[in-house]
């Protein structure tokens, strides 16, 4: 656990770097009431207090919901999603290890759906901002509503890359067009490009620390750039490239660090590779076909349903035996 | 270069050969008192041939068993027999079992009809094979499976496997004994290749013993020059160093390619597999005539003052092999039969050295809250080090659960018990235990059923027998009232033929 919050910790760095001290503020906040949550779960469920609150599960939870939120947000939206995480799909399931979903994105899917108008959105790049907030300003705005004189909410806030995108196609704009507007970077979202590349290296070093395996992060970004590339070549003027797909939204840290969450994903290598493209398909479909700009949250939620089935049918073949364990 | 294959999973563990590998072999003292269990073997319990206040010498035969899967015992030294009764042996489940007490004389005296055999060259493959048999000889590297049967395969063996992996931390008798008796080891071969007849010999070793190759390569070397042809089909192969390289299924497999199917025997793939350690006892067998009294043992470990490898006479208490090598601090020690991975913990010191002893392994005790264990979050890591393939997260879930069905179709029998999940798991939960836990258990269970069943079937029967005599008693007693009733007809009859009588009397 500990490894995997070193490996965020670039990614996060350059976040800060790039669109100020909300994303910070938000993981603070989300930190300490997950650790709240947990405390209490764990009194409650008269658990030993010292082993568990500590193992880093809970303060993974908080920081991975964090990065899946907007920056800037009213302070009890981090708290609540803590709450849905932990005591919700985390202990009322029976705690670290019996969780059927991720905590962090069935809390996350949860606030998405009850306070759409706030998760919506997003941080502009500090690149783009006349007057970038400080640490202070931002405190006050997550506690108190208010924002220093002059500065609208609008000023600050605007759809995201995929989110814009997702609006302008459905206005029929031309692609290239919409890659046009300043949201849009070198690749894929200003800032966000970066911020996703950093996330990739620190992916890439846990599975060098041997965390991760490679399967579900390969399989995942392969399956997207498949069925993302296939589309762009038949149609570019309403497909995005593969690569804008990959380095936007979520697809990087999901691969690498949400659906990687040993205890929602398959176990075995044929199975991890399965869930690994499920989730990569099915979060294309939602960010092309679907209701949502982006999809690997609800990806993730519903792949993570069919993995006893996965495990049941890809379980590698035993010692002398003909068949694999399904088949018998 | 040999091809060799690789098995799946299996982890790299740090040795702590050099404890006791570097010191030469030493002989334990005699002591006292040796006790020797009759049954030391996989099958049937030997049965005693001495009565108490016996004399016995050395190597005289003392408990022998017409069981084909079975091994007789042999006093271990000279002395006089003080008790045949129960006593407890280092087995796993800590029970007790017949032994034979023996007082010894300390002139550890042979008997005086074992001698050297001359022309082992000219004794027949069934006079070998019973000679084996005759010895006692048990597989040495732990599993014990009595020599002789396996050395009657019942269908074309290609390849004779002599392991000298070791793969288990610590454990060094057979590196030893590789080093220093290697001729007699490759002598042991060319017999035993007589009663399997191979295509081809190998002496596997792991290449983190390259004392052990070079000594049995030279030995070859040697027996060549000396004009023994037949050496040129034995050949040692280094195998790379990932535990468990030395259990018999994943040897095979690295060797050959080929897997031992479930449930069955490496025959049944053209392939018969023995230990370096049976190899030398067999040697000894033929060409001295000694049948299997004493073993190499390693005793060694962080407690233990002089680790090395003592030739020790079975029977010996552990306590007596301790007080040799010297134990530090004795309240925290904790011992083992075996290495740290695939041993047993022993009850106390005063169990006997049997033929499965190949280490003692003295470790410091580990405080409870160490191995205090984290929940199962699924990682797999059990699984990728699985050595058979089997889901050791899934198999956990249902030895928690008894489930014995599930645990059934997760291969649970498949199991080698190597303890590679428990060294990979970052939750350290100690998941072979909980599968030598399940499949005791299951035995338990299933043993239960069988009794139930008998139980069952004894009910019936009675209820059965009850009901036919029940019936039987009806039987008879109607048997005896139709007799009466009959009886009393017939009296009636009478009356009434004598007052007819009487009345025609009177009538007339």
């Amino acid at each position: 656990m500990r490894t995997v919050m070193y490996a965020l910790v670039p990614g996060i760095i350059i976040y800060v770097l790039l669109f100020g001290w909300g994303i910070l503020v938000n993981i603070l906040l989300a930190s300490l009431s997950a650790l709240v949550f947990e405390l209490v779960m764990l009194v409650v469920r008269k658990r030993p207090i010292r082993r568990y609150l500590f193992d880093g599960s809970a303060l993974v939870t908080a920081i991975l919901l964090s990065l899946a939120l907007p920056p800037m947000l009213p302070w009890w939206i981090p708290v609540t999603g803590s709450f849905f995480a932990i005591v919700v799909a985390k202990h009322l399931y029976g705690g670290l290890g019996y969780n059927v979903f991720n905590p962090a994105m069935a809390s996350y899917a949860i606030l998405l759906v009850s306070f759409p108008r706030e998760l919506s959105l997003w941080s502009v790049p500090l690149e783009l901002l006349a007057q970038p907030l400080n640490f202070i300003e931002i405190l006050t705005y997550s506690f108190f509503n208010t924002l220093p004189e002059l500065l609208t909410f609008d000023a600050i806030t605007a759809a995201t890359a995929l989110d814009h995108l997702r609006t302008e196609i459905s206005l029929g704009t031309n692609i290239e067009e919409i890659r046009r507007a300043p949201v849009f970077g070198f690749v894929a979202g200003t800032g966000m490009e970066w911020v996703n590349a950093v996330f990739l290296l620190g992916g890439v070093w846990l599975i060098y620390k041997k965390i991760i395996t490679w399967h579900i992060p390969v399989a995942m970004l392969a399956s997207i750039a498949a069925i993302s590339g296939v589309c762009f070549m038949i149609n570019a003027e309403i497909y995005a490239s593969p690569i804008l797909h990959l380095l936007s939204g979520a697809s990087i840290l999901g691969a690498f660090f949400i659906a990687t969450d040993p205890v929602t994903a398959s176990t075995t290598p044929l199975g991890r590779l399965i869930y690994g493209c499920a989730i990569g398909l099915l979060t294309f479909s939602i960010r092309a076909w679907g209701g949502y700009p982006d999809g690997v949250a609800f990806a993730v939620l519903l792949i993570g349903l069919t993995v006893p089935l996965l495990d049941h049918y890809t379980a590698p073949k035993v010692y002398g035996a003909r068949t694999r364990h399904g088949d018998g | 270069m040999k091809k060799l294959w690789r098995f799946r999973g299996g982890v790299k563990l740090p040795g702590f050969k050099t404890l006791s590998n570097s010191a030469s072999i030493r002989q334990s003292l005699i002591p006292g008192v040796v006790t020797i269990p009759l049954r030391q073997h996989i099958g049937e319990t030997a049965e005693p041939v001495v009565k108490v206040g016996d004399h016995v010498y050395k190597g005289q035969l003392i408990a022998t068993s017409g069981n084909f899967i079975s091994a007789p015992v042999h006093a271990s030294t000279s002395g006089s027999v003080i008790a045949i009764d129960k006593h407890t042996v280092p087995h796993k489940s800590g029970i007790a079992e017949v032994c034979v007490v023996i007082e010894t004389d300390g002139a550890d005296q042979w008997h005086p009809d074992i001698e050297p055999c001359t022309h082992p060259n000219n004794l027949s493959a069934d006079e070998l094979r019973t000679r084996i048999r005759e010895a006692g000889i048990v597989g040495l590297g732990g599993a014990v499976f009595p020599s002789a049967a396996k050395l009657k395969p019942t269908r074309p063996i290609d390849t004779l496997v002599i392991n000298g992996v070791e793969c288990e931390p610590y454990i060094t008798c057979d590196d030893v004994l590789m080093r220093s008796r290697p001729e007699d080891i490759i002598r042991g071969i060319l017999l035993l290749r007589r009663l399997v007849d191979p295509a081809e010999c190998i002496i596997a070793v792991e290449d983190n013993k390259p004392e052990a190759i070079k000594a049995l390569n030279d030995a070859i070397k040697k027996l060549k020059i000396a004009g023994v042809g037949s050496v040129n089909t034995i050949h040692v192969v280094a195998i790379p160093t990932v535990y468990p390289a030395g259990s018999e299924k994943q040897l095979i497999k690295v060797l050959t390619g080929k897997e031992v199917p479930q449930q069955g025997l490496p025959y049944e793939v053209g392939i018969v597999c023995l230990n370096v350690g049976t190899t030398a006892a067999t040697y000894d067998a033929i060409y001295d005539g000694k049948p299997l009294v004493s073993r190499l043992v390693s005793i060694t470990g962080p407690q233990i003052k002089h680790p090395a490898n003592y030739n020790v006479l079975l029977g010996t208490p552990v306590a007596h092999l301790l007080e040799d090598a010297g134990v530090r601090h004795v309240d925290d020690t904790k011992l083992i039969m075996g290495g740290p991975m695939m041993g047993h913990d022993l009850p106390h010191a005063q169990v006997p050295v049997v033929k499965a002893t190949n280490c003692i392994l003295a470790e410091k005790a580990a405080p409870l809250e160490n191995i205090a264990s984290m929940p199962c979050i699924r990682c797999g890591a059990c699984a990728t080090a699985c050595p058979i393939g089997l889901l050791p997260q899934q198999l956990y879930w249902h030895s928690r659960g008894k489930d014995f069905d599930k645990l059934e179709h997760y291969n649970l029998p498949d199991c080698i018990e190597c303890g590679c999940c428990a060294v990979v798991c970052p939750s350290h939960i100690p998941l072979v235990h909980y599968f030598r836990y399940a499949k005791t258990e299951k035995a338990a269970h299933e043993l239960k059923l069988k009794l139930a069943d008998q139980a069952r079937l004894r009910t019936q029967e009675r209820e059965a027998r009850l009901e036919r005599v029940k019936k039987e008693q009806e039987e008879r007693k109607a048997r005896r009232k139709a007799a009466r009733l009959k009886k009393k007809a017939a009296t009636a009859n009478q009356h009434n033929a004598d007052g007819a009588e009487s009345a025609a009397k009177v009538s007339t």
